[in-house]
């Protein structure tokens, strides 16, 4: 479970998130909606930890962590972004087995067993020895979850996840989320595409921009 | 011909040693240097960017040539006196840093902030993400632009002449004038033609080597 208490973040002197309470349970999935530049991205930011929180706190089970900092322990969050950041120089094989590699100190055959296994799942077949500019769209996105799934992260986050997508591949979209939300994943889902977001959501926070 | 040839083909060739030995360690020493100074520029520390700024500023603001006879002519002046051939080292290897140091600082600034926050949502730590995934991109980024300034090097290392160092060109021009034959400069052409065909043989192979992704 995820607790936000209070959450605030100011660039420049100006508040983009005013005190933001919200709980994520566990295997559900959260949307965040709202128009451009209310700060959904930033807030999934902060939850992922790659923007520092002005003032509030997170908690994570019960306990309190900072995902800022988070570097050490396992309270993992994992982000599937916008454009995907794959590692051009790497294999999608390599992609996946990097972090859990480096990080998780994994051998590579175990590693790699792993991955190939979570690359079947997502229809990903056959495409672990290619790089990224050899795939599609939807084939990059797939990648970056399972890159994100192989550090078994507690949480998963994806930013506008259907905004680089054809129209018609955000059913297959919909359905990986809803799948790995059967399995139990707890998921913050970014969006501006409401259909969407009504499609998959549990729970939906709609955010406003803030009168400057 | 042939004979007049093989006679100062010695002469030539050991002012190609000259040359070559000029190219070679100024590559081997200035790449680092550069990686290093291009680093050092896009660091948040402002003394230390801009006095950088400066020293690029001078290297590539002013000729070769000028800070060739400064180092060797000038700084005997005020006390500091090198060796011709440590003189003209000196004085490529500052000036070549600067253009592999702009060339790095560009190859860096142009991998995207989101690959660094990728790595960093999986919790690689600085020296895996630069080793692993910034490095590997900004070599294949900025191989073009290193190959042209190799070569650029190649003959810019005939400027050690002026500093009376017995390189490739001077042997030419001192066979040309003892016999009056323009024989030698041609063949000291042939030579640089070759020395320049070779590297760009080397470094089209690297950027091959280097097209396995995009």
């Amino acid at each position: 479970m995820l607790e936000l208490k209070g959450i605030t973040k100011k660039f420049d002197g100006k508040v983009i998130l005013d005190n933001v309470n919200l709980t994520v349970q566990d295997g559900q999935i959260l949307t965040i909606v709202g128009p451009s530049g209310a700060g959904k991205t930033t807030l999934l930011r902060c939850i992922s930890g790659l923007s520092p929180v002005d003032g509030g706190q997170f908690r994570l089970d019960g306990q309190a962590f900072d995902p800022a900092t988070n570097r050490d322990n396992d309270a993992v969050i994992g982000v599937v972004f916008q454009d995907f950041q794959l590692f051009p120089n790497l294999t999608v094989l390599q992609n996946v087995t990097l972090a859990p590699t480096m990080v998780l100190k994994k051998t590579t055959a175990a590693a790699e067993q792993e991955a190939r296994e979570l690359l079947k799942r997502l229809n990903l077949d056959g495409k672990a020895d290619l790089y990224p500019y050899e795939l599609s769209g939807g084939q990059k996105q797939r990648v970056a979850i399972v890159r994100a799934l192989a550090m078994h992260p507690k949480l998963l986050c994806y930013d506008e996840p259907t905004s680089a997508l054809d129209p018609d591949l955000r059913k297959e979209v919909e359905q990986i989320i809803l799948s790995l939300k059967q399995e139990g994943m707890t998921q913050i889902v970014v969006t501006h595409d409401i259909p969407f977001a009504e499609n998959i959501a549990d729970q939906m926070l709609r955010v406003e921009p803030k009168q400057a | 011909m042939m004979t007049y040839i093989s006679e100062i083909l010695p002469s030539l060739i050991s002012g190609t040693g000259m040359t070559l030995s000029i190219f070679f360690w100024t590559v081997i020493i200035s790449i680092p240097l550069g990686i290093l100074v291009g680093l050092g520029m896009l660091t948040k520390f402002k003394p230390l960017t801009w006095v950088i700024n400066v020293y690029v500023l001078l290297m590539r603001g002013t000729p070769l040539l000028l800070q060739l006879i400064f180092v060797f002519y000038g700084l005997p002046i005020i006390g500091i006196v090198f060796q011709r051939y440590d003189a003209a080292l000196f004085a490529f290897i500052l000036n070549y840093t600067a253009y592999f140091a702009e060339i790095f600082r560009g190859g860096l600034q142009a991998i995207p902030e989101g690959q660094y926050e990728s790595a960093r949502v999986l919790r690689l730590t600085n020296w895996q993400t630069l080793r692993r995934i910034v490095i590997p991109q900004v070599v294949k980024i900025v191989l073009p632009s290193i190959g042209n300034e190799v070569i650029n090097l190649v003959k810019d290392s005939s400027l050690v002449y002026v500093i009376g160092l017995g390189d490739l060109l001077r042997a030419g021009n001192v066979a040309m004038a003892r016999d009056v034959t323009l024989l030698p400069l041609a063949l000291v052409g042939v030579i640089y033609l070759l020395l320049t065909a070779v590297c760009t043989l080397v470094l089209r192979r690297l950027e091959k080597h280097y097209s396995y992704w995009r």
